[in-house]
């Protein structure tokens, strides 16, 4: 079957984006469609003395201004953090209350004290402008080292310090002694830059009320539909969980940004019972850097211990976190479970201790951005080991090599089973593909030019799939973490694949129809996959932290499964033969070595029409199933970056990025070559580009495309992917997930190659011409002393 | 309001506007002409790209009262019966992943072929690049775009 697994298949979904017939929330227009506009703060830290709507609601258009203290009188609840931690004294995580509306204080420029709700959107945007907000300011802490000092500012009455938590994972004592015995021990202090996720589709909401049914419709850009309906209904109280139907539709990429419930959602759902009118509101660019989740923003000092033969002793991590002014949906568990656990790598580490400090400031929350705690991760084990490569005078490789699991399953110190992989050979590969060998005349020949080359490598390891959801609830989760899938085979053969996951540019529509086409050999063609409406699939979990392969497909794989189990039966009744001799093949389904067959619609034909089924039978060819897997799955990879660095001016050109990855089985080469190429431009955007910045009063400096740097086209190479496939044990197709991959592994591949080229380590992400210059300068005593 | 009469993919097309109408939102809510996207506020990331008398142009960087008598081609446009080369050059490379940047960038890279040739120059991956400058994709890395522009210079 040329659609089955392991086949580069076009995508069935781009006929309606290349046509322009893609319909994300913005292009849906309901009747009787009302526009929100949100009154936000320009203030970073401000006591709301009062609200004067008067002029704006007397203003055109106008039909309503709502604020928080309305909001919080009808009953609707705190925005919740679903993942609670406990420090490690025992005590719960200190979470500040976060209306979606504020009442008493505001605590982030952007914070939203008031919609106003007009006919059009222009109308609701001037309206919003003329809201008089009685603010008296407060002092502001921006930065996370400032938010932890003796006397700063106090963000939350109930988080003394600003201290949210203080965690640890490891044993500390066995680590500190490990680094006792090393012979060497290398120190790092590094800072994982601030990002915002940016997908092009910026955050839309329309909600209706329909006050005869009393139900609620919400349309969102949304990469969990069912956790958005399941958290609105049962956390703030906004509608009944039957009584709300949640439609996620064509979204314009997620990158995690889309997975938290956001004040404006539950707003605009609120304002249309206030209403009775659909209310619609599309976030613009400039408001989406201000209330856009964002990403990463750590400050981590770490040890890591060698003996004389190069072999790690112990691994120590003392990391701060950001989480801006509120705690997000599933902020705390970033820098903890999906952090911590990582700081292993690929490497056989008996002693890791991480510690975790995480702190309010006045700035947007910070939750789960690509990759979510492992490009973190990644990025302080990968730099720590080139360093200590070039600190001991090894080869960075073979430092690697040293080192690497060599078996599986592995337990780490630090909780993670990995499951499956074969770390020395796919950096093997890696290096074939990026001509490691001819590097030093490469790097010559730049050198005759006046330019610096240098070559960096990654050997990353992620966790995929959370799960299974036992275990994350005894960590503090609050939500399984399994998925679910039907599958019906209607009467006409045809197949519909319902599915809890979301497809928000990842191509599910293809993928999960070739899982199917591989499992009853029908085309491509026959399967088309529903997703992302509570009315219409069962329930699911979405799409985040690569799951939709790992735990989506298995799902479905699941389901297959039964509507097979009754195929055979239904065949084996119908063609009088024992089920065991039913094969499915080809378009039909026939008993092995004799010329009983039926056709594939046939069969579904006969579950219908039930004219002829097995006694006690139930009619019909539909089965679901939930799918909670037993463990992570481990993707990995070996990342080589060559750079070029212009001395005089900083500017640095990345001449070859090389992948080598392991994503156990693919299913669509292609695809999963698109999700690495766009993964390893995030990466590399993280690395030498992007950065959120906040000056000291917490207003946002980077609050458009004028001034936050996106990776444009000429910013990036082209990319050579490898793969090498060793499936994962932990789910029937052996799948391990794919999409965060480039994010994570890419950061250190690029700052371990510029700083090979400019000789100095001390450089921070990002590596603009600037901030490279500057290091250069910085290392070099003759200039310096100019 | 200003009457403004446009031929838009073909069609004669006359509507009662704001001056302050965009031609983004023109081509969105009064002609309900969604493929058309909006992805910032700032002209930079090139979702809204459109043809404006055979010239790729940012619709909202344009009032729409400015254009009137204007010829626009929008994404519902581009295809003639059959699908536009440089559509099927995008599902043949993969040069899209959520779709939301796509329209865009397939008018852009329609137009910059279409200069390209009319000068006789090469248009090499290196001058796709350059010329993409204009238009943000967070998917794709821009690898498999920059493939799929060079795919249809090839086939238009």
């Amino acid at each position: 079957m040329s659609s089955g697994i392991g086949k580069s298949v076009k995508r069935k979904e781009d006929k309606r984006f290349t046509t322009g017939k893609g319909r994300y929330t913005d292009d849906h227009r309901m009747d009787n469609q009302a526009y929100a506009a949100f009154v936000r703060s320009s203030h970073a830290h401000a006591t709301v003395k009062g609200i004067d709507a008067t002029a704006a609601k007397g203003m055109p258009g106008v039909i309503d201004v709502l604020d928080g203290h309305q909001l919080t009188g009808d009953g609707i609840g705190n925005i919740i953090c679903g993942w609670a931690i406990t420090s490690k004294d025992g005590s719960p995580m200190n979470m500040g209350a976060w209306s979606a509306l504020a009442t008493e204080k505001v605590r982030y420029v952007g914070d939203a004290v008031a919609v106003v709700i007009a006919e059009t959107q222009a109308q609701a945007r001037i309206a919003a402008e003329a809201v008089e907000v009685d603010y008296e300011e407060l002092p502001v802490v921006a930065h996370v080292l400032d938010a932890m000092k003796d006397g700063a500012p106090q963000i939350h009455d109930n988080a003394p310090g600003n201290q949210i938590y203080d965690w640890e994972l490891g044993d500390e004592a066995a680590t500190d002694a490990g680094l006792a015995d090393a012979a060497h021990v290398t120190t790092l202090d590094i800072t994982n830059n601030r990002l915002s996720p940016n997908p092009m589709e910026p955050r839309s909401a329309i909600a209706t009320y329909d006050d005869a049914e009393e139900h609620y419709t919400l349309y969102t850009t949304s990469q969990n539909p069912h956790v958005a309906r399941l958290v609105l209904s049962a956390f703030y109280n906004v509608a009944p969980e039957h009584k709300l139907r949640v439609i996620a539709p064509d979204v314009g990429g997620g990158f995690g940004a889309k997975i938290y419930i956001y004040p404006e959602e539950i707003t605009c759902l609120w304002a249309s019972m206030k209403t009775n009118r659909s209310v619609k509101w599309t976030s613009d660019r400039s408001e989406a850097f201000l209330t856009d989740a964002h990403g990463r923003d750590h400050v981590t000092h770490a040890k890591m211990g060698f003996d004389a033969d190069g072999k790690i002793t112990g691994f120590k991590i003392d990391t701060i976190a950001n989480l801006g002014a509120y705690m997000s949906l599933f902020s705390s568990s970033v820098p903890t479970y999906l952090y911590a656990p990582l700081m292993s790598g690929q490497y056989d580490i008996q002693n890791i201790h991480c510690n975790v400090r995480t702190y309010y400031t006045n700035t947007v929350p910070v939750d789960a951005y690509r990759g979510a705690g492992r490009p973190e991760a990644t990025y302080l084990v990968e730099r720590m080991i080139e360093t200590a490569a070039r600190e001991m005078g090894m080869d960075p490789a073979e430092l690697r090599r040293r080192n690497f699991v060599q078996s599986f399953p592995h337990q780490t110190p630090v909780l993670m089973q990995y499951d499956a992989g074969d770390f020395p050979k796919i950096l093997e590969m890696a290096q074939e593909a990026a001509d490691v060998a001819g590097f030093e005349a490469r790097r010559k020949e730049a050198a005759s030019r006046g330019k610096l080359r240098g070559l960096g490598y990654s050997t990353f390891i992620e966790a995929c799939g959370l799960a299974p959801s036992k275990a994350a609830g005894s960590l503090g989760a609050g939500v399984g973490l399994w998925e679910s899938a039907e599958v019906r085979v209607n009467p006409v053969g045809s197949i519909e694949i319902l599915t809890g996951s979301h497809s928000h540019g990842q191509g599910h529509e293809t993928t999960f129809a070739q899982i199917v086409a591989e499992r009853f050999d029908i085309p491509v063609e026959n399967v088309q996959i529903v997703h992302g409406d509570t009315d219409k699939v069962q329930f699911g979990m979405g799409t985040y932290g690569s799951r939709s392969g790992p735990v989506g497909m298995s799902a479905v794989v699941k389901a297959m499964d039964k509507v097979e189990a009754k195929v055979r039966k239904i065949a084996a009744h119908t063609l009088e033969a024992s089920e065991d001799d039913i094969e499915i093949k080809g378009g039909n389904v026939s008993v092995k070595g004799t010329d009983k067959s039926m056709a594939w619609h046939e069969v579904g034909l006969a579950a219908y029409v039930a004219h002829n089924l097995p006694d006690g039978m139930e009619p019909g060819l539909k089965e679901t199933a939930f799918f909670d897997p037993v463990n992570f799955s481990f993707p990995s990879g070996a990342f080589i970056c060559e750079v070029e660095v212009d001395p005089d001016t900083g500017e640095t050109k990345i001449i070859k990025f090389t992948s080598a990855d392991d994503f156990g089985t693919i299913i669509n080469p292609m695809i999963v070559e698109g999700q690495v190429h766009g993964g390893v431009a995030q990466g590399i955007g993280q690395a030498m580009l992007e950065q959120v910045v906040y000056d000291d009063d917490g207003q946002l400096l980077t609050g458009s495309y004028m001034d936050y740097t996106m990776p444009r086209a000429a910013d990036m190479p082209f990319f050579d992917v490898q793969h090498h496939e060793t499936p994962s044990p932990n789910n029937p197709l052996g799948v391990k997930g794919c999409g965060e991959a480039g994010a994570i592994g890419a950061p250190p591949a690029v700052i371990n190659a510029i700083t090979d080229a400019i000789g100095t380590n001390d450089l921070a992400m990002p590596a603009t011409p600037q901030a490279v210059w500057r290091a250069l300068r910085s290392a070099s005593k003759p200039i310096a002393a100019e | 309001m200003t009457n403004v009469k446009m031929k838009v993919n073909g069609k004669e097309v006359s509507r009662e506007v704001p001056d302050e109408t965009l031609l983004s939102e023109f081509l969105r809510e009064q002609l309900r002409l969604t493929g058309t996207h909006i992805g910032c506020d700032t002209s930079q990331c090139g979702a809204c790209a459109v043809h404006v008398n055979g010239k790729v142009v940012k619709a909202c960087t344009a009032l729409a009262v400015s254009l009137d008598g204007a010829d626009v081609t929008t994404i519902e446009g581009l295809a003639n019966g059959e699908l536009h080369p440089m559509q099927v050059a995008f599902n043949d490379n993969h040069g899209l992943q959520c779709g939301f940047c796509t329209p865009g960038m397939i008018m852009a890279g329609v137009d910059m072929v279409n200069r390209y040739k009319a000068e006789g120059r090469d248009l090499t991956s290196d001058a796709i690049r350059h010329e993409l400058e204009g238009n943000i994709c967070r998917c794709t890395g821009y690898h498999n775009i920059v493939k799929s522009i060079e795919d249809a210079a090839a086939k238009m």
